[in-house]
């Protein structure tokens, strides 16, 4: 309850969430091949936001500011906003298994990014990021009309969603397979893993804008989707306009997921571990697990971001290879919990 | 405050569920909706509740259409408790009893000291205070469904509609629950299985049918055996006492012949 906690505390616990973030993007600016120490990317920050003037090596200040903070802080908002997706799906479809990627939102972006970059589709006038975020936007489109078809239950929607998932990445698969050569099939595959390592400001401009205006959403609808605990019927007896609710939550998910696809590729796990993890620790009101789950979801990108580059020197992991191994089995770890709860 | 159906028309898959159902409910009333399974009770609850909208006619809340009211005006005048709503969320018995101060809470609106002790009040009602910190999964059936009701009355609504809320309750908690939502100030619908709670509690009955309304009055002019008999296919006699109430006596009905006896009988 809100009111049992003093407004102290919660000032206490937004100046901590804060720090964390702060810190998380600090380390992964100074982690990676050649280590910097926190104080020259303090001083960086300072030189570039407020010219403090400090004398610092040209190469460092380049490669933390061009390079790691761009880098860090899109991870933070993909992390957040994948996150949010995630507590929006599974609260409002009410199903434990529900995230961004079920959807099929980041297979239809996969194969908008393919048909652009190998087919040439838009002739030049499409840019990988474009075409991701198109194709994930039909690709969303298509499940929801199947749903929308196939009945109103919580389940239709995941139906539909694996079915298109599978189209879509067969449809990626087929078109790397026969018109790509061995040198963009590898560059395809190392995007569709999900990859951080082509991330500069322009693409901060557009990933911190979405993940700020879908946190800020969310939190405006967090006693709407604690409603939603019994249903939709239920949801309804208490004064909610579901079919609105519904409509902008789930359209505020795949905007979220489609732009955060269309700049870092897929990378998968986070939507679907990230909700269940926040809930773990500030359980299952909304006005507290949103902003948890965006924090939690900022600092583990972060960090997934930072293992990746460190994890084998010299070469640089997809991130979601490292999202996947790290949330797979957190994931098994929630299934076999949840089957003891019950 | 007044709630009156007028004409409802509702269908499901092809079949008609509603026809031409019509009711005003007088404020203050305890009124009983009672009838076999499909006869459209729990539709005729969910388009009074507003949760459905009629496929024709309408149900109209002080004179306006519901539609006109929008949503959260609604739901402070009309609290509704479905049957059978589960979760599988990790929430607390306070936190579904919470729930029902959604309709009075905007987004930016703090959650109060007062919405507190209306919560409070809520548990004592149902006599679960002592259970306010336990997880859903954890509760039986009847304790979720005593909590279900506490989240309607938090909700404050002058209208409560209820549909058979007596559902996996033993017979102790059945009436403590019926003669707790009766001492409220508020008008009660509610669907109910059993004839005598309908007889104990309530002002008006009226008897559903094939999706209609067949009868409509006070539980002595109601309830009788012909009309049960015709209705539910059972027969009962019904003793009237003094005071003017009427209790219901199930008669053993007649074997059936042999040949629809599902097991033949060992020889």
């Amino acid at each position: 309850m809100t009111a049992d906690h003093p407004i102290l505390l919660r000032t206490g616990a937004a100046f901590a969430a804060l720090a964390l973030l702060v810190a998380a993007l600090g380390l992964g600016a100074a982690v990676g091949e050649t280590a910097i120490p926190l104080d020259v990317v303090g001083k960086t920050v300072a030189n570039r936001l407020w010219q403090a003037g400090h004398a610092l090596e040209p190469i460092d200040e380049g490669i933390i500011w061009n390079y790691r903070l761009s880098r860090a802080v899109v991870a933070a908002c993909c992390g957040s906003a994948l996150a949010l997706s995630g507590v929006i799906l599974q609260s409002l479809l009410r199903n434990a298994l529900a995230d961004p990627y079920i959807l099929g939102i980041s297979a239809g972006a996969s194969t908008g990014a393919v048909g652009v970059a190998i087919l040439g589709l838009g002739a030049g006038m499409l840019t990988l990021p474009a075409g991701a975020f198109l194709g994930a936007l039909v690709a969303f489109g298509l499940v929801a009309a199947l749903a929308v078809r196939a009945g109103r239950g919580t389940g239709a929607i995941i139906l539909a969603g694996v079915a298109g998932s599978q189209l879509f990445n067969a449809l990626t698969s087929f078109i790397v397979t026969k018109a790509a050569n061995a040198e963009q099939a590898r560059g395809i595959m190392f995007w569709l893993l999900g990859n951080l390592s082509g991330v500069r400001w322009p693409d901060v401009w557009l990933a911190l804008p979405v993940a700020l205006a879908g946190l800020l959403v969310c939190l405006w609808h967090a006693r709407a989707l604690d409603a939603f605990t019994f249903g939709t019927e239920s949801a309804a007896a208490l004064g909610i306009p579901v079919r609105r609710v519904y409509a902008v939550l789930i359209a505020v998910s795949a905007l979220m997921t489609a732009v955060m696809v269309s700049i870092v590729g897929s990378i998968g796990f986070v939507g679907l571990v990230i909700p269940h993890a926040a809930r773990m620790v500030v359980g299952v009101r909304h006005g507290l697990l949103l902003p948890a789950s965006a924090l939690i979801g900022a600092v583990f990108m972060i960090a997934a971001d930072v293992l990746s580059r460190i994890i084998i020197p010299g070469q640089v992991l997809p991130i979601g290879v490292i999202t996947a191994l790290f949330g797979a089995p957190a994931f098994a770890l929630i299934l076999s919990q949840r089957r003891s709860a019950t | 405050m007044t709630l009156a159906a007028e004409g409802l028309f509702w269908s499901a898959g092809g079949a008609a569920i509603l026809t031409d159902v019509s009711l005003d409910v007088r404020p203050g009333e305890f009124l009983g909706i009672i009838g076999p399974n499909g006869s459209g009770k729990t539709s005729l609850m969910a388009l009074l509740s507003g949760i459905r909208r009629p496929l024709a006619g309408t149900v109209r809340l002080d004179g306006q259409p519901l539609s006109a009211h929008g949503r959260q005006a609604v739901a402070r005048r009309i609290a509704f408790v479905e049957q059978q709503a589960e979760t599988t969320e990790r929430i607390t018995a306070r936190q579904a009893v919470e729930l029902g101060r959604t309709p009075h809470l905007g987004a930016l609106t703090p959650w109060s000291r007062a919405d507190d002790a209306i919560v409070e009040r809520a548990l004592e009602a149902v006599d679960m205070a002592h259970f306010s910190g336990r997880l859903w999964h954890t509760l039986s059936g009847g304790e979720r469904q005593r909590l279900h009701i506490a989240r309607a009355l938090a909700q404050q609504a002058p209208i409560l509609l209820l549909d058979e809320p007596t559902n996996h309750l033993d017979i102790g908690h059945q009436i403590g629950l019926l003669q707790l939502v009766r001492e409220q100030e508020l008008t009660v619908v509610a669907a109910l299985h059993d004839l005598n709670h309908a007889a104990m509690f309530c002002d008006r009955i009226a008897v559903m049918q094939g999706g209609r309304i067949v009868a409509l009055g006070t539980p002595a002019r109601v309830l009788e055996p012909e009309r049960l008999h015709d209705v539910f296919g059972v027969t009962v006699e019904v003793e009237r006492d003094s005071a003017g109430g009427c209790f219901i006596r199930y008669r053993r009905p007649d074997p059936r012949p042999a040949k629809l006896k599902l097991v033949a009988e060992a020889r």
